[in-house]
């Protein structure tokens, strides 16, 4: 048995989509990580940079959905054909809002730039940083995952979702406890919060990655279940 | 599958062409009213599988049929079955249309005339009724006394069709009905197995997958003579039970 199709032309198809799946995915990750060295740095430029990228990864989702689109209509593809081209345009979605939620804190980062320094000096940025890496590992994981087809780590990533999940509660009391201790703080401290948040979804945007491969790889759609369902549902 | 009641039972089936065993051991339960497709490569013994179905095999000295087929509980292979009246109840149609050379309307009345002494206007309506069935009826209501054969080829096919409910059977076998047609009469052939299901239950031998995956309720993989697998049509093509199936269908074929 063989894991080529009769047609070359469609095995370089489905190829060559998922090649462009993983570029995508290695875009918004830069972008992420961009995003919060721009905070934890205040740099305007690298925030700069991050947004740059927006049109790019924009222009991939519809070139993929494009592409996709074709495909089924040329070669009715069945089974896990199928199952990875609708996994597909799933994920290149998530990744797309993964690009967005990065230009969200870049944003943020001129914003809070352009009040002035001395509020900028006082806020808990680096506590972020913390986060953002958990969230930047989860998703590179999570692609990682998707590049060899691999449902085990696409589990990992599932179980530790929920650290991120506590992480983001942990810098709301802070940051909670922080504009009290300050009222002049609390419009720079709303926007750390729009961020953590930004960076909590980055997380969840991983996560339905993994559900997505676990989808293509035993056919079975885990949405919407806690972890331990999961599990049995993959077992 | 295990609330749908079953129309034919196939329990160990054994097939030979002379000495070739071309169909090994299949075990199989077709439900009533729904359609079921058989794909499978060139060879792999769908086509006679389903020519067991009306014992149509028995024409030729050197096939044979081991095992059970039960027709309603009822084993057709049983020699003692009147296979007239068997055939009365499983009806066939083939890839190639194959109209009688005759009107259209004793084309549809000859195969009634075996089973049934009709008055001429109980005749015209079942007639009628085979031929609305079809689909065919407002295309040669007018024209009901001229030759079949002038039909175009979907026209004949469905004409066909006609002549094979008209008796009024339970069991429909279609050997790849649509393989000599164009997409707009293979179209209309699709929407009417989907109706004939609501009375029927419809068999259909399928070299074209998209076929089965669009107009089968169950579909059956095979391959030399062994039945792969069968089950639901859209968890067949969406996730299939076995990995031979799975490189049938998506073309990892060789």
């Amino acid at each position: 048995m063989t894991d080529k199709h009769l047609s070359t032309q469609f095995d370089s198809e489905l190829s060559g989509i998922s090649t462009r799946v993983l570029e995508m995915g290695g875009l918004v990750e830069s972008q992420v990580a961009q995003a919060v060295y721009a905070l934890t740095n205040f740099s305007d430029e690298t925030a700069s940079q991050v947004l740059v990228l927006e049109e790019t990864v924009n222009a991939l989702e519809v070139g993929i959905d494009r592409d996709l689109s074709s495909i089924i209509a040329r070669r009715q593809p069945t089974a896990r054909d199928l199952r990875l081209l609708i996994a597909i345009s799933k994920t290149i979605g998530n990744l797309e809002r993964v690009g967005d939620e990065a230009a969200r804190i870049a944003r943020t980062v001129q914003r809070l730039i352009n009040t002035g320094v001395s509020s900028r000096l006082r806020l808990p940025v680096t506590d972020l940083k913390f986060e953002s890496e958990l969230a930047v590992a989860q998703l590179r994981k999570a692609l990682d995952a998707f590049a060899r087809l691999d449902v085990d780590k696409a589990l990992e990533v599932l179980k530790q979702d929920d650290q991120i999940d506590q992480e983001f509660e942990g810098l709301m009391r802070k940051l909670i406890t922080f504009m009290m201790e300050d009222p002049r703080t609390i419009s720079s401290s709303i926007d750390l919060v729009f961020v953590a948040k930004a960076i909590e979804r980055v997380g969840d945007h991983a996560k339905n990655l993994a559900e997505q491969i676990i989808y293509i790889v035993k056919g079975t759609d885990v949405r919407h279940n806690s972890v331990e369902e999961v599990e049995t549902l993959v077992r | 599958m295990t609330q749908e009641k079953i129309k034919i039972s196939v329990k160990n089936l054994n097939f030979y062409y002379g000495k070739f065993l071309a169909l090994k051991n299949i075990n199989l339960e077709l439900p009533e009213r729904k359609v079921t497709a058989f794909i499978g490569p060139s060879g792999c013994g769908k086509s006679t599988l389903l020519r067991t179905f009306n014992r149509m095999f028995e024409l030729y000295p050197e096939q044979r049929a081991e095992g059970e087929i039960l027709l309603d509980g009822e084993n057709i292979l049983n020699s003692k079955q009147d296979v007239s009246l068997m055939r009365a109840k499983v009806g066939m149609v083939f890839q190639k249309p194959t109209p009688f050379p005759m009107s259209i309307y004793d084309n549809i009345a000859f195969g009634v005339k075996l089973f049934e002494t009709l008055p001429r206007v109980e005749m015209d309506e079942r007639v009628e009724w085979a031929l609305k069935k079809a689909a065919l009826w407002n295309e040669v209501k007018d024209k009901l006394g001229q030759s079949g054969s002038g039909l175009s080829g979907g026209q004949q096919q469905r004409l066909c069709i006609a002549r094979g409910i008209a008796i009024k059977p339970e069991v429909l076998l279609l050997d790849e009905p649509c393989s000599a047609l164009d997409p707009i009469s293979t179209g209309k052939i699709e929407e009417l197995i989907h109706e004939l299901k609501d009375d029927y239950t419809v068999l259909i031998v399928t070299h074209n997958m998209q076929q089965a995956a669009r107009s089968s309720d169950y579909t059956a993989y095979m391959y030399l003579g062994d039945l792969v697998e069968f089950g639901p049509t859209s968890e067949l093509f969406m996730k299939p039970k076995k990995k031979d199936t799975e490189d049938y269908i998506t073309g990892r074929f060789g």
